[in-house]
Parts: structure tokens; sequence; C-alpha cells
């Protein structure tokens, strides 16, 4: 017991003091992320928007294909750019295995369904409200995907919290294709596993409190931007 | 549209040449018959409103004419039809819920000026002015879905009049309206007949549809059973149907 809370008071002081080590791999955390984060919303939104838009032939089977793709195991995922970018793989000439590069592909693999799968039942209910508006003004594709997408933005802003959500927590993928090495590629949860395993709870502890507030600040975010977006009445 | 189209179509007196032809117009969904043998030429000339009970297939009729849905049988002949790739043949659209974009009441508008342009005015002017039409002049900056339902009917009827359509085709605008916000939807319709706009407005209202009419359609189950001068009608629709419509009375 005396080891536990041992173990809290140097969390703690790890966390005041801005240890050097904990904000380096606290920084590339979020820094790994965020970039993540927005190639996924890119990517993921617009394919949302033009899913909504566009009529064709194996739609349907698309937005269920990225349904089932939002619940991904990172460790697959992990597995597969594990694949792509090792020496013998078609991408290894890179060289980016065990590069934050690396998990940043890695992350927007994971990220990107569950963005564009999000996004797409968002736009969809909307374009449901505007689509006789829309066509009455004989709208250009474009100029939907556009309008859908800007006037759907406090709903995506959540769908983007959403991304950050399961990427800053997930740790099986960055795990397998980043390596953990230390000051290179080491975050906040593969550090929290290694040190765990090493028995150096302090630092593991102040790891987990850390992303315990980031991801509680995530959901305070979340609701803030529901609560002003309802205020607009733009729900 | 092509550039020569919209200088044809931007002023009065050519708008005015139009007419939209029905014949035997049927439509179908699945094995329900909505709507058969409709057969009419509307002017280019009058305010044309349709009337008639509910289920009659008013908005069904309104929305073939601004080519929102295609018929099942017949032909539907007429510049006013929208021509799917061919763009924007100066129509508007007015529907008895508004859709309303979520933004502010004067970047409702702009988005509509922005799909449309029209050259040489002043696009905030051209804006303001449509407000002001709407007495919507100092609710600009409201979000447009804060509005009340009798402000956003009117943001919708004055962002469907900010691009000068030569056709603006109204379904039961002023259906859940109080009478202020009636007697203004009105009073812009009015404005843009004068600024020679071809109305076509759908109502359950037959006071309204006095006020209003040149011209009446009367539809009853799918048919349109009459098309005849708002003059004429009134004295006498020369159907049973019609007349007990007219009296009040009700049918099966």
């Amino acid at each position: 017991m005396g080891e536990i809370s041992n173990a809290f008071a140097i969390a703690f002081d790890l966390i005041l003091r801005a240890d050097a080590e904990l904000s380096a791999i606290v920084f590339l955390s979020l820094k790994v992320s965020m970039i993540a984060v927005f190639i996924a919303c890119i990517l993921g939104f617009s394919l949302g928007a033009a899913l909504t838009t566009f009529r064709f032939f194996g739609r349907r089977g698309i937005i269920i294909l990225l349904n089932a793709l939002m619940g991904l195991p990172p460790v697959v995922v992990g597995l597969v750019v594990y694949l792509m970018l090792t020496r013998a793989g078609p991408l290894g000439i890179l060289g980016l295995l065990y590069t934050p590069t690396a998990m940043i592909i890695a992350q927007v693999l994971l990220i990107t369904p569950l963005v564009a799968a999000l996004s797409c039942q968002v736009l969809q209910e909307l374009n449901g409200e505007y689509d006789e508006f829309f066509r009455s003004l004989n709208l250009a594709p474009g100029a939907r995907m556009k309008a859908l997408l800007w006037d759907g933005k406090s709903a995506l802003v959540t769908v983007a919290l959403a991304g950050f959500g399961r990427a800053i927590s997930e740790v099986g993928a960055v795990m397998i294709v980043g390596g953990n090495i230390n000051h290179v590629t080491r975050i906040m949860t593969t550090a929290i596993a290694l040190e765990t395993s090493k028995g150096t709870l302090a630092l593991a502890l102040a790891l987990g409190i850390i992303l315990i507030v980031i991801s509680i600040t995530i959901n305070a975010s979340v609701m803030l931007v529901r609560a002003s977006s309802e205020a607009r009445a733009d729900v | 549209m092509s550039e020569n189209e919209r200088q044809v179509t931007s002023t009065p007196d050519t708008r005015r040449k139009q007419a939209l032809i029905f014949e035997n117009v049927a439509l179908e969904v699945g094995r329900k018959t909505l709507l058969r043998d409709i057969n009419c030429t509307i002017g280019a000339r009058l305010r044309t409103v349709i009337i008639g009970p509910n289920g009659a297939g008013k908005s069904l009729f309104l929305r073939l004419a601004a080519g929102l849905i295609k018929s099942t049988g017949g032909t539907i002949t007429g510049t006013i039809k929208t021509g799917g790739k061919t763009g924007h043949s100066g129509q508007s659209v007015v529907f008895q819920k508004p859709v309303m974009l979520r933004r502010s009441a004067y970047e409702n508008i702009a988005f509509v000026l922005r799909q449309h342009p029209k050259p040489g005015d002043d696009k905030s002017t051209r804006i303001e002015r449509a407000l002001d039409a709407a007495r919507l002049a100092d609710r600009a900056r409201t979000p447009a879905r804060k509005l009340s339902g009798g402000e956003q009917q009117r943001l919708a009827l004055a962002r469907a009049l900010v691009v000068d359509p030569s056709i603006l085709l109204l379904d039961e605008p002023t259906a859940s309206l109080d009478p202020s916000s009636t007697l203004i939807v009105e009073k812009m319709i009015l404005e843009a007949d004068k600024s020679g706009t071809k109305i076509i407005h759908v109502t359950h209202d037959i006071k309204q549809a006095r006020r209003l009419a040149d011209d009446i359609i009367y539809m009853h189950k799918g048919r349109l059973l009459l098309h005849k001068s708002a003059a004429d009608f009134f004295v006498d629709p020369g159907c049973d149907e019609a007349q007990a419509y007219l009296d009040g009375r009700l049918q099966n």
C-alpha cells in the first residue's frame, strides 16, 4: 500500500515539476494524434460528404464497410502498417518503420473509417433536411458538399474529437509500428505499458493521470461544443 | 443556364412569355396512382392558384411543375422546368415548412445569391433590400433557425425572390402563419408579380385564393377538375366537388 501511495506522490511531483522526460512523451503523443486526426478529418469528412451527395453502385456497401471498420482492432492496423513498412514490405524503401511518421500513418488508418462513418451519419441527416431546397436551387454536387460540411460543422467538431479520443488512447498500433523507442517513438500509452511492466509505477501513473485528464477535457469540449451549437439552434 | 437565356429571362416582358404545359401527366408510386390525367396550360401572365382538399395532389402537382419529382406518365413541357444538369432556369420554390440553413438570416440569402449571381447590382444592397421587404432588416444577424415560424417563412420567401426568379412556386407558404406574417407574405407575392415573376401558388385558404388568384386550378383526388379564371370560378365553379369545397361541405 505504501508503495502505491508513494508512487502517487512521485507521480504528482513529476507532473507539477513538468518533468522533462514526461513532457517529451506527452508532447509527442499529442503531436502524433493531432496530425493523425487532422489528416483523418480531411479524408473522412470528404468521404462522408461524397457518400452523402453522390448516388452510385456500391455506395451502401462502402457505408456498411466503414461502419464495420469503426471498431477496427488497433493491433491489426499496426500489423498491416508494419507489413507495409517493414524492410521487405512494399514501402520498406521509405525507411519509415519505428518513426513517428509510421505511428501517424497507423492512427490515420485507424480513425479515418470512424471519422468517415460518423460524419456520413451527420451529413446524411442534414442532407435529408436540405435536399428539396438544394434541388430546387439546382445546386451542383460540389456546392452541396461544401454547404453540408459548413452547416454540419458543429457536429463535425464532435466527430473530430471522438477520433482524437480514440487515437490518443490506443496502444496496439503505435506499439507495433513505433516500437516504443525512448525519445523517438515513446508516447503515453506505450510508455505506461512499458513502465508498468518494469515496475516504475510513478511515471506510469503520472502518464495515466494526464491521459485521463486529456480524455475528460475532450468530453467536456464535446459538451461545450454541443451546448454552444444548441444556443445557435445549429442542431 | 446559358448566358443568353439569362439575359432573355431577366426582363419582365420576356419572362411573361413562358408557359408550362401538362399533357396527360400521371404520377404513380408503387401501385398507387397519386395523380392522373393532368392536362393544363399554365400561362405566364397570371397568378395561378391551386386549391383543393387534403390529399388532392396539389403539392405533388407543384413539385412536378418545379421539376423536383418526375412524372411516370405524360409529358410536361415548358420553360420553367428544371432540366437536371442544364442548370437553374430562373425558378424559386418556397415550401410549407421553411428549410433554414444553419446560418444567419443574411447568410441564408447570400447563399442563394452566390449560387445564382446577378450581374450589376451590389450583392449586399440586394440582400438588404430583400430583408427589408420581408420586414427582417433588424434580424439580419440572427441565426435563421432562431427566428419565429412567421419570420422563417418570410426569410424563405425573401431568399426565393432575391434572384428575381421568372417563376415562383409556393407550397402553402402561409399554412401555419399568424395574420401579420401572412399579410407580409401576400404583399411580397404581389410585389414579385408586379415585377414580372410568374406565381404558382398552392393554398388551403379559400380567402387567400380570392385575394391572390387570377386563375384557379381545382384539384380533387389526384385529378385536375377545373382550370378557369378566378372571377368565373368564385361565381360558379361549375362542378359539384368544387362547389362543395367552396361551401365548406365535407366530402369523402
